[in-house]
């Protein structure tokens, strides 16, 4: 008894020795530090988060304003017809940059001489000309008269507006000259030079011009790619998920097709470009560059993701769902039919839809049967060469001149604007069908 | 370009058949037409036999064996399936066999012998054929074998279409008169979608067996051409300059394989310590509503598609960051790559090591804090070493992951096969060779061309042996705790 009592004397005495306290507070200290890391690794991650997007986003959203010349612009019959004759051909070949020219000149008097012209026309896109080409096409009366058009500016006049080349740079290292941006102060604050909203980024095709390029055939060419994907994925990886998780015997045979599901989950996705560059394209000769391959392409890609996402939805559905339907003399096909792929849909779609998801942002396999081919036309059918969205970002985001930043940055808002509108359905199925036995 | 289009021989015809109907190839309706007439007949081939199955039953339909609709199922998959099979078939021998009747009208002088020449004959033909000028004036000879080669094609079109909905009309008849009372109809169907299960479910494997055979076809031409020690142990990487005389010194794929490395390693540094941070912060100390914030920003930064990383490492990270910081940082360089890879593999690791320390027993939480360790200590002394095997799995997906990431490299760290180990340096890897060499109009003749499937066959190889590996250990450590 009294040695007890003694020895607890003995050890409060330890814990309240200096030594100890001293190697408390040293743990307190390092658990605090612990915690700290943990905080700073979520917080590091989040910044990073907010810092891409928010990258993304400033450089971008200009893309949706667009710098135009309002001027008067006289269709001279002498340029566009010398001979009077009135024929599409004819007039298709009129001398269109001369109208723009002129009608420019008319704002700016003091740019004479060759280069004082070229100084000018540097500043307007090549489209403009396009632009009065397609009037005078449809509107042969136009000929003759006078009429207020809006003419879009050139990558660099556009680009000084919006501020992203900047004017205190010296002259020779901007893209902008001195009287150029003198030009542009003084038709800016007479009000012909104004920026627009415009969505011609999302609705013109694409151009090797960053201000005449848009999206709209790769975002046509990627909802065809994503159709095949589908139409091919979901229905054999639902298939392949309801053999092996309810019909498939347990022999070696399954274990082996288990194993190489989960290790085809993770082949890199390029060796996925390889397998259809030299199976589809060059031994079963499938059209190259085009939506049907590299849907095919894609679908091989998700089909694992689906068939995993498939079975654990399937696992999920209770085992007494089955046994009452066998119970009341349900063949197992019809209990699969019937009662537990109606119960596992929820689950199948959310998975099938985040694997959609990852393939509507894949580009690597994409590069290697050809998608990445400069394409204006939009895409009419799954066999014409076409592109998608991520592959068109690649190829803006490898382009040079500075109007290619903000594009490259509008079409990634595009699409993870699409991605997360896909992430929200499928969580909100999850949320609204989720069920819990 | 368009002349490319038509230079890949007589596959390029018989395929397109099979795909004509969903673009604009033209000629032959009668594909078209005979799927029509399967689907119609298929259709038709239900409502008949579920009638009949109804006619026979006459208004008891508990002597049947099975409900009216497996019969209407089973007259259907009789009309559809064979008639299916024949057209595959058909479309898949068509162009070879009418090939090769066309060359055997040719005169023998105009065949040519070797390999290469005889592709390029039957490309004319196919070319001519199909109405597309090559810009030169055809040898009449040829004219005319693409004329028969028309003909020849206009008549198998038409047998396939008659053959065919004979078939499908034959399955219908015979079908629909086997139905009896006591037809085990809804067996038979069950059965057939069996078979069907069980071929989808081999889709996966035949993916495998395809990439296997495709890689290692296509490589085993190239160390033909360059022997693999050269290509394994060369230091030196220049395709460009190699023409096919002179491959030696070209393809040493070690500049290769340590850009990969230092880009996977800088990842690596970023990846697993702030993934697997995170990961025990989330599990371990975290309140609902910070777990509620937090897993959704880590599995949005798992959602960015690739590309967008990569066009922020080369937009923020080389020109702002690098400028701000005054380094000397070439315009592509291996540490931005490697950090935004990080970034991008961060949400990888935290997700992993999430599982795999719920999956650790709270009863070994408890018993530590019974003894009176911190929460911190309990983690580090307990939780972590019984975790590790999980968590190394986790990090080896991880390597496997940044080791194939293709975009992020392409877009930031470049082309130049340096060896170096700077970080500020350009250095490339295996996927974005493999990126850079192909663009999909390739000629399969080139070592240059070869060459990405030998560096596709190593990349599969490494890749295959992290996973299964990896794969084996998570299994293994669930095993232990479940």
């Amino acid at each position: 008894m009294t040695d007890l009592a003694q020895e607890t004397v003995l050890r409060r005495s330890v814990y309240k020795s200096e030594a100890f306290e001293a190697q408390l507070r040293r743990r307190y200290r390092a658990e605090r530090r612990f915690q700290l890391a943990g905080i700073a690794s979520i917080a590091f991650a989040a910044v990073m988060l907010v810092v891409l997007l928010t990258t993304i986003v400033l450089n971008g959203y200009t893309a949706f304003w667009q710098s135009r010349f309002d001027v008067e612009v006289f269709f001279d019959p002498e340029a566009i017809t010398p001979s009077g004759s009135r024929e599409p051909a004819v007039l298709s070949a009129g001398d269109y940059p001369a109208l723009v020219r002129e009608a420019l000149l008319a704002e700016l008097p003091e740019a004479t001489g060759r280069d004082g012209r070229r100084a000018v026309m540097e500043m307007v896109s090549s489209a403009a000309a396009y632009r009065l080409r397609d009037m005078v096409l449809a509107h042969p009366e136009l000929i003759g008269t006078r009429l207020k058009v809006s003419l879009l500016a050139s990558d660099n006049t556009d680009q000084f507006v919006k501020g992203h080349i900047p004017r205190a740079v010296s002259e020779d290292k901007r893209k902008v000259s001195d009287r150029q941006v003198e030009w542009i102060d003084r038709l800016t604050a007479r009000g012909v030079l104004a920026s627009h909203f415009s969505l011609d980024v999302l609705t013109q095709s694409n151009s090797r011009q960053p201000e005449q390029a848009g999206m709209w055939g790769a975002v046509i060419g990627s909802v065809m790619t994503m159709l095949v994907t589908l139409g091919m994925a979901v229905p054999i990886g639902v298939a392949a998920a309801v053999y092996l998780e309810e019909f498939a015997p347990k022999n070696r045979w399954t274990d082996i097709i288990e194993v190489n599901i989960n290790n085809l989950a993770a082949v890199p996705s390029i060796v996925f470009g390889l397998l259809g560059l030299s199976m589809f394209l060059d031994f079963f000769g499938m059209p190259r560059s085009s939506a049907l391959v590299g849907g095919v392409v894609l679908a091989l890609m998700t089909l694992p993701t689906i068939i995993i996402a498939s079975r654990a939805a399937l696992k999920a559905v209770p085992p007494s769902i089955r046994e009452a339907a066998l119970g009341i003399g349900a063949s197992p096909l019809q209990v699969v039919i019937h009662h537990v792929l109606p119960l596992a849909a929820p689950g199948v779609l959310t998975g099938t839809i985040l694997g959609l998801a990852r393939a509507l942002g894949e580009t690597a396999p994409l590069l290697l049967i050809g998608m990445v081919a400069f394409i204006v036309d939009v895409p009419g059918s799954l066999s014409d060469p076409s592109t998608v969205l991520p592959v068109q970002i690649f190829m803006w985001a490898d382009s040079p001149e500075r109007g290619w930043i903000e594009r490259t940055s509008a079409a990634i808002m595009l699409l993870l604007a699409f991605l997360i509108v896909m992430n929200a359905v499928a969580v909100y199925l999850r949320k609204r069908f989720e069920r819990r036995w | 370009m368009l002349s490319g289009l038509f230079l890949i021989g007589e596959r390029e015809h018989m395929l397109s058949d099979l795909f004509f109907f969903i673009g604009e190839h033209g000629q032959p309706m009668q594909t078209t037409m005979l799927l029509t007439v399967i689907a119609v007949l298929t259709v038709v081939g239900y409502f008949l036999g579920r009638g009949r199955a109804v006619a026979i039953a006459g208004g008891r339909l508990s002597t049947l064996h099975s409900v009216p609709p497996y019969h209407g199922f089973f007259v259907a998959l009789w009309a559809g399936v064979p008639a299916l099979l024949l057209l595959a078939v058909w479309v898949s021998c068509e162009g070879p066999v009418i090939m090769s009747l066309v060359l055997a009208q040719l005169p023998a002088a105009l065949i040519p012998t070797d390999h290469q020449a005889l592709t390029l004959l039957q490309t004319d033909i196919l070319n001519l054929a199909a109405g597309v000028s090559n810009g030169r004036e055809p040898d009449p000879a040829v004219a005319d074998a693409a004329g028969l080669y028309n003909t020849l094609h206009m008549v198998a079109e038409s047998c396939l279409l008659a053959l065919g909905s004979a078939l499908a009309v034959a399955g219908l008849t015979l079908a629909r008169r086997q139905i009896r009372g006591d037809l085990r109809a809804r067996n038979r169907v069950e059965a057939a979608l069996n078979v069907l299960l069980i071929l989808c479910s081999l889709v996966a494997i035949l993916t495998t067996v395809g990439i296997v055979l495709s890689l290692l076809f296509q490589a085993i031409q190239f160390f033909t051409m360059v022997p693999l020690t050269d290509f394994l142990f060369g230091l030196h990487w220049n395709p460009q300059t190699a023409f096919s005389g002179d491959v030696k010194g070209s393809f040493g794929a070690v500049p290769i394989f340590t850009g990969t490395l230092l880009i996977t390693v800088i990842a690596m540094v970023v990846a697993v310590p702030i993934g697997l941070m995170s990961a025990v912060y989330m599990s371990e100390y975290a309140a609902p509503t910070v777990r509620s914030v937090a897993k959704p920003v880590l599995e949005i930064l798992a959602g960015i598609p690739t590309v967008v990383y990569g066009f922020f490492a080369a937009l923020t990270m080389i020109r702002d960051v690098g400028t701000a910081l005054g380094l000397e940082v070439s315009s592509q360089s291996a540490l931005a790559a490697g950090v935004v890879m990080g970034i991008m593999i961060i949400p990888f690791v935290s997700s992993l090591s999430d599982d795999v320390i719920n999956a650790v027993p709270q009863a070994l939480r408890d018993g530590s804090y019974g003894l009176g360790a911190t929460r911190s200590e309990t983690i580090r002394e307990i939780v972590l070493p019984a975790a590790l095997p999980g968590i190394v799995g986790a990090v080896m997906l991880a390597i496997s992951r940044a080791i194939g990431e293709t975009m992020i490299v392409a877009m930031a760290a470049g082309l130049a096969a340096n060896l170096t180990a700077n970080p500020l340096a350009a250095v490339t890897t295996v996927t974005v060779q493999i990126a850079a060499t192909i663009r999909g109009d390739q000629e399969f003749n080139s070592p240059k061309t070869l060459s990405v499937f030998g560096l596709g066959l190593v990349l599969f190889i490494v890749t295959l042996i992290l996973n299964v590996i990896a794969l084996r250990v998570v299994q293994k450590y669930r095993e232990k705790y479940d």
